[in-house]
């Protein structure tokens, strides 16, 4: 059986707010799924994630995500003034199934069993 | 949040300057097994002649914040005191099949990874009530790792100042150098907790970051 994967462009993710995006990418991950998120999260949003991941981790079925993104780069002077910062590609999936092989400043390599 | 909340946050840096503090809150993070505890054990047994926990190599052994009000380090004239706070290891995951292979029982096991799930959440939230943070990164270790990038972020959005320190230079194979080239927008420091091979350098970092 194929493994489906999610794309989820950056207007999409834009018009979502921050527990919208958590909610859609865990009850996705949950059902064996793998999310690429074109924006990716800030860091509060993946701080949250892994704080809601922790409240449903069952220790049966569900143990957790494994999440890759490139690091966050501050944009503009007119962005650091007003603290937003914003996620790059980030690729999220079932700890038991998405497997980073290497990562750098630039480079993802991962596999999906 | 509240606006006023949100505002502080943002200007936090601001906010220390004109209402700075007697007592500063440092919190020890980082993944588990990084070398957190035993940081912590270091610092109260070099300022206070005490520990504050029992460090492991089952991974995830501080599962609950623990707090140590107090400790006054003095470095070259410098002074300043602080209150440890060392916290339970930060992950995405959390496997009760791996803790088997130390030897625990199912049942352990379950409860130690229920336990560990409570203290990651708890370790987060504490992100909101502190002055500065040392992030221990085990040396020997691939730094560039999700967890590391998230909690330097977070760190970086909450503008607290941050010390990374590179643990477990004892070791071999240990490389700051490559912790450094990861993030290399934030002072590193390299020492073993557990020898207190160039401990002395990171309480410098400290008195000057932080005081």
């Amino acid at each position: 059986m194929g493994v489906q994967i999610n794309l989820i462009s950056k207007e999409r993710l834009s018009k979502m707010g921050s527990m919208e995006k958590i909610r859609m990418i865990l009850d996705s991950v949950k059902e064996g799924k793998i999310v690429v998120l074109e924006t990716g999260l800030t860091p509060e949003e993946e701080a949250k994630l892994i704080e809601v991941t922790m409240l449903e981790i069952d220790h049966e079925n569900f143990v957790g995500i494994e999440v890759e993104s490139y690091p966050y780069k501050e944009k503009s002077l007119i962005s650091k003034i007003l603290g937003k910062r914003h996620g790059r590609l980030t690729i999220i999936g079932p700890a038991n199934r998405l497997k980073t092989i290497e990562k750098q400043e630039d480079l993802i390599k991962a596999l999906i069993t | 949040m509240g606006m006023l909340a949100s505002l502080k946050k943002r200007f936090r840096f601001l906010y220390r300057i004109l209402f700075r503090k007697d007592k500063l809150k440092i919190g020890i993070y980082g993944p588990p097994n990084a070398g957190k505890t035993t940081l912590a054990n270091r610092i109260l047994r070099d300022w206070l002649g005490e520990i504050i926990g029992t460090p492991s190599e089952i991974p995830h052994e501080t599962r609950r914040v623990k707090l140590r009000e107090g400790v006054k380090i003095q470095v070259d004239g410098k002074s300043i005191t602080i209150d440890v706070v060392d916290t339970p290891g930060i992950a995405a995951k959390v496997d009760f099949h791996d803790f088997l292979k130390y030897g625990l029982s199912e049942e352990e096991a379950k409860r130690r990874a229920k336990e560990a799930t409570e203290g990651v959440i708890e370790a987060i939230k504490w992100l909101d009530d502190l002055d500065g943070i040392l992030l221990v990164m085990d040396s020997t270790e691939d730094p560039f790792t999700q967890v590391n990038v998230t909690i330097v972020g977070n760190i970086e959005a909450r503008k607290l100042p941050l010390i990374i320190v590179a643990n477990k230079i004892d070791l071999p194979n240990a490389s700051p150098a490559r912790i450094k080239s990861a993030f290399p927008q934030h002072q590193v420091v390299p020492v073993s907790a557990l020898k207190g091979i160039n401990i002395s350098s990171l309480y410098k970092a400290m008195a000057e970051k932080f005081g």
